[in-house]
């Protein structure tokens, strides 16, 4: 489904990830993990289209296609999804009318019937209870006076009504005390599904305790060094960082 | 300068033949008026951007351009009946085209009890008493060369009294209409607003116009609001393209009044805005927001003027622009806060957006105190575009053009929110996305 190769990503000048390469497959959740600077996400924000990026080497394929090439418009139609580390709050743009154009802008550039505002309105309630959210959070600005809790879960909301096929999340867990992080979790267990992938990227091995992934990778200095299973995480959080950097070190020693 | 400017040279001709309505019962004080007026544009000829009033807008261009005055054939002119309505509105309407008032094209027949609408033609035919008060009023020195303009070359314009204690509950609309003509048209007209004590008004003043020839118009309005009246006025000027528009509109408002507008600029090529405003009476209230689009080569220059000059008064400007391509936009706040205007309160926020490198707004609070205990808070800026917000909204799907609109609709919420009725603020919404800036069309 994403096979990343060898990427190099170059930001203001300054190179951050150095010949990363990694393979999703549909039904998957793989977790990257790594500490501050690792470039986790410069990944996310990658994937998703955000400006400010230079590939200066390396490629992205998503379903047979060149992600790199694509807006971030045309990716989100192509079904990939970030969670953002700090959703940006938008006075003045209504939820609802934001979250409708965005379906019916993805469906119409996937050539399908768009959904009226009766039918729409349907899936919101319906997605909505999946997350324990408010009805009324609908009626108020994009994010707008949204606590911390509440932005992180009207992110997985955003995920559940877009049905991507690969959705990415940035330090979903951050600022999140327990029961809201447990609350997130069960959201995006719900939508594990055998043909949607996910991409947990996280500081903490806390997280994984509730998504609980497939694969884990180590991000450091710009390169996936480590990968392995659920049990990768808890090494990292028993041993730290430090750890990895050792082991690194002592392979190039070997 | 008015050696060289043509666009003075028919102002300046002593009014003889081809002057519809104009020598017929002319008063001699009248008359008099006019010369003097004359006297001193000949004199002073047109501001230029030494001017402090005129540092961000050039009349070089407009000084060399000629227009025919007055529009003979504006009492015949067809105007298609989708022009002559807005969504909500059903109260009385008054319509002018270039500047000619059309009973034709009124809506007189029901006038609300307490409500008196006639016209500057009928009073300068009639050589009415009310005469004076349609033409003396002071113009300040320097800056006022098209209030000048105005008062020597307006042959018509409307009167809208309300008694007092009288509430004029469906909005009035105040209809100026531009149409296609063969030549470069001046015209100009006059209006007088008076709200008797305790009355009140909703009004609409609408200017629009379809026609790609070049116009001058000007408009002055004087409104009064006296003791405890409420005025509520919405402004929607959509000028036709190519029209150069300069109004200036002098509020005076007694104790307790109250005059709450809206104003939202989308029109014009040149359009200079001028709102002076004199809360005369203690506790008096104006609010005024509004919003300024200009784009292509559009030039739009908002001027507040607002005076505290009794105790407890208060003033609320929330003003915004939005600039794109070659538009520029200028808004000068000014607030005086006159000595013995205690306990006054004034507020004044300007917020600009920027979407294209060419395109320009200079924005100029000011802010002056000469009284004790007031509370005053001012604000001006000008950015871009949120890149956060827009790769948010793109991250979920929206293209990039209705990702940008949608933001700018955003911006100019606040803006419309206050309007009623809901309808009209609808129609409002609609034409603004029509009408903002071409480069976020998709």
């Amino acid at each position: 489904m994403l096979q990343i190769d060898n990427l190099h990503v170059r930001v203001a000048g300054k190179d951050i990830l150095k010949g990363l390469s990694l393979k999703v497959q549909p039904g998957e959740v793989h977790a990257v993990m790594g500490p501050n600077g690792a470039g986790k996400s410069t990944l996310a924000n990658l994937l998703a289209g955000r400006e400010g990026y230079e590939v200066t080497a390396g490629s992205v394929r998503f379903l047979g296609k060149n992600l790199l090439e694509l807006q971030p418009e045309e990716r989100a139609a192509a079904g990939v999804f970030l969670a953002f580390q700090y959703p940006v709050e938008i006075p003045g743009v209504n939820n609802t009318y934001f979250l409708r154009a965005a379906l019916n802008a993805q469906r119409k550039h996937r050539g399908e019937q768009e959904l009226d505002s009766v039918q729409f309105l349907k899936l919101v309630r319906q997605k909505l209870a999946i997350l324990d959210l408010s009805p009324d959070l609908m009626n108020r600005s994009v994010n707008a006076g949204f606590s911390g809790g509440e932005k992180k879960r009207n992110e997985i909301f955003q995920m559940a009504l877009l049905e991507p096929r690969l959705a990415i999340l940035d330090e979903t867990d951050s600022g999140l005390d327990i029961d809201a992080l447990k609350q997130v979790a069960e959201g995006v267990n719900r939508q594990r599904s055998a043909d949607r992938a996910f991409i947990v990227v996280t500081h903490y091995q806390r997280l994984l305790d509730y998504i609980v992934p497939d694969f884990v990778h180590v991000l450091a200095a710009g390169r996936i060094v480590e990968s392995g299973t659920k049990e990768l995480a808890h090494k990292l959080e028993e041993h730290g960082y430090a750890w990895v950097a050792e082991r690194q070190l002592e392979g190039v020693d070997a | 300068m008015s050696g060289c400017v043509p666009l003075l040279d028919e102002v300046l001709k002593q009014p003889t033949v081809g002057r519809p309505h104009f020598d017929s019962a002319e008063s001699t004080w009248l008359a008099q008026l006019r010369q003097s007026e004359r006297a001193v544009l000949a004199r002073e000829g047109l501001p230029d951007r030494h001017n402090e009033a005129w540092k961000y807008t050039s009349l070089r261009a407009l000084a060399q351009q000629r227009f025919a005055i007055g529009d003979r054939e504006a009492g015949q002119r067809p105007v298609s009946e989708t022009e002559l309505h807005l969504p909500g509105i059903d109260g009385p309407r008054i319509v002018f085209v270039h500047g000619v008032f059309r009973a034709d094209l009124s809506s007189l027949q029901e006038m609300p009890a307490g409500l008196e609408v006639t016209t500057l033609g009928q009073a300068l035919s009639t050589g009415a008493a009310s005469l004076r008060s349609w033409m003396q009023r002071p113009i300040a020195d320097g800056a006022a060369a098209f209030e000048r303009i105005n008062l020597v070359m307006a042959t018509d314009g409307v009167s809208l009294q309300v008694q007092a204690g009288f509430h004029i509950e469906a909005p009035v609309h105040l209809l100026y209409l531009g149409s296609e003509t063969d030549t470069q048209l001046a015209w100009h007209a006059r209006a007088r607003i008076e709200l008797g004590a305790g009355a009140e008004l909703s009004l609409v003043e609408h200017y629009a116009g379809s026609s790609r020839s070049e116009q001058f118009a000007t408009v002055v309005s004087d409104i009064r609001v006296h003791e405890d009246a409420r005025l509520q006025l919405i402004q929607i000027q959509h000028a036709a393209e190519a029209t150069t528009l300069v109004r200036h509109e002098r509020f005076r408002l007694a104790s307790r009044a109250r005059v709450g507008m809206h104003t939202i600029e989308m029109g014009g090529v040149l359009v200079r805005h001028e709102i002076e405003t004199l809360l005369e009476g203690e506790g008096a209230i104006f609010d005024t927001c509004g919003l300024f689009v200009p784009q292509g080569r559009q030039h739009v220059d908002i001027r507040l003027d607002i005076r505290h000059q009794a105790r407890d008064t208060r003033s609320n400007a929330t003003w915004r622009g939005i600039a794109d391509q070659r538009g520029h936009g200028v808004f000068h706040g000014g607030i005086v806060i006159e000595r013995g205007a205690d306990g006054a309160d004034a507020r004044l926020h300007n917020k600009n957006l920027l979407l294209s490198d060419q395109a320009e707004i200079d924005t100029q609070p000011v802010l002056e105190i000469y009284a004790d205990e007031v509370q005053a808070a001012h604000g001006a800026t000008v950015g871009q575009i949120n890149e956060q917000a827009l790769f948010y909204l793109r991250s979920r799907g929206l293209p990039l053009a209705a990702a940008r609109r949608l933001l700018m609709v955003a911006f100019c919420r606040e803006i419309l929110e206050g309007i009623s009725p809901p309808s009209l603020r609808e129609y409002l919404a609609e034409r603004l996305t029509q009408h903002l800036p071409l480069s976020i069309k998709g």
